[in-house]
């Protein structure tokens, strides 16, 4: 692998890994104001 | 996404080879995977279902239900373009998939989808309620067994009987907020049902073309383009009064009723002047498909603006 793939592999892997953080921030958030909401309505 | 490895955010960096890079994919082709321009209807529709719903749902949990149906509705797009990965392959329009392109392996594609279906279900159960999360269920299965797995390949019909899982947004929003189902959700389903052979098989006139390729039986590829005008027409025909209905059932006021007819008798006009298109001896369009193109680009309007209408009169005026 050239070094110019390797920085494009590893950008790519970088915004990936990023985005599954966001994605299970998200999650956890939402959980929680899941719970909240289910807790008012009850 | 399987292909995820520790190195992302200042992990140890893993000896690479050529071939790692080949497999190397983009988070848009992660989204891609879940057919981004079909999800524009199914959320739309699945936020009308729970915005005519008589019972309220507190904001948060409303927000949920709608993300469950549209991450449920990638999930079954992912699991489609997995099982779909041959004949995407020979599709002019679907070469540059993730899966026939080689950014996304087949596997990583199934788990993607997997994983994103059991999840929204499981979500929708417990941030609504367990029928909500069935029916959500059920429409994640009728998409990708019955319709990709079973009908696609084999019948003709697939468009027809397949468009039933186009349907269940509204219905999965109106069972979110209510936890029942009644007779307007079923309507609501019913009209998306009939809304879809006239609306894929106006598609299917002008790109029918790639479909013989791969070998799909749509209609044009098989019974010929004279006799898919001809069912184009006798779809719009059942599907105008049955966007009366709601209206009938006095779910909604004459203002949606006088709209709903109106924006038939154009669908109708459109239907028409592909029935009438300038044809060879075997039906084949001599002006490019001009009509079947303007009919598919407004049935998507009509869509829009039938449901917009129905939930506003109904919130509204009703």
């Amino acid at each position: 692998m050239t070094p110019e793939e390797r920085t494009i592999f590893d950008r790519r892997r970088r915004a990936r890994n990023w985005a599954i953080l966001g994605a299970l921030a998200g999650l956890s958030l939402l959980f929680y104001f899941i719970s909240v909401a289910r807790l008012l309505r009850s | 996404m399987s292909d995820v490895t520790a190195a992302g955010m200042g992990g140890a960096k893993a000896p690479l080879d050529a071939s790692s890079l080949a497999g190397a994919s983009e988070v848009r082709d992660w989204i891609t995977l879940l057919k981004p321009r079909v999800l524009s209807l199914v959320v739309y529709t699945g936020i009308i279902g729970l915005l005519v719903a008589p019972v309220g749902l507190h904001a948060v949990l409303a927000i949920t239900a709608v993300l469950c149906i549209t991450i449920a509705a990638g999930a079954a797009g992912a699991l489609n373009m997995w099982y779909d990965r041959d004949i995407d392959a020979v599709m002019r329009r679907t070469i540059k998939r993730p899966i026939p392109a080689g950014r996304i392996s087949a596997d990583a594609a199934l788990t993607y989808g997997i994983v994103l279906a059991v999840g929204s279900v499981a979500l929708m159960g417990l941030a609504t309620n367990w029928l909500a999360a069935g029916v959500l269920a059920g429409s994640i299965a009728f998409y990708v067994v019955i319709y990709t797995m079973w009908l696609k390949r084999r019948t003709p019909q697939n468009i027809v009987i397949g468009g039933a899982a186009g349907a269940f947004p509204p219905l999965i929003g109106w069972v979110a907020a209510t936890g029942s189902i009644e007779a307007l959700p079923l309507v609501l389903f019913a009209i998306i049902f009939m809304w879809t052979p006239p609306h894929f098989w106006a598609l299917a006139l002008f790109a029918h073309a790639d479909y013989e390729r791969a070998g799909v039986p749509m209609l044009p590829v098989t019974h010929g383009a004279r006799e898919t005008r001809r069912q184009v027409v006798i779809y719009t025909v059942l599907l105008v009064p049955l966007t009366l209905v709601p209206w009938l059932m006095g779910f909604n006021t004459w203002v949606y009723g006088a709209v709903a007819l109106l924006l038939g008798a154009n669908f109708l006009r459109h239907a028409w002047l592909v029935w009438r298109d300038e044809q060879d001896e075997t039906g084949v369009s001599l002006t490019k498909d001009m009509p079947a193109k303007r009919c598919f680009k407004y049935s998507i309007s009509y869509l829009f603006i039938l449901f917009g209408v129905l939930a506003l009169d109904r919130l509204i005026l009703a």
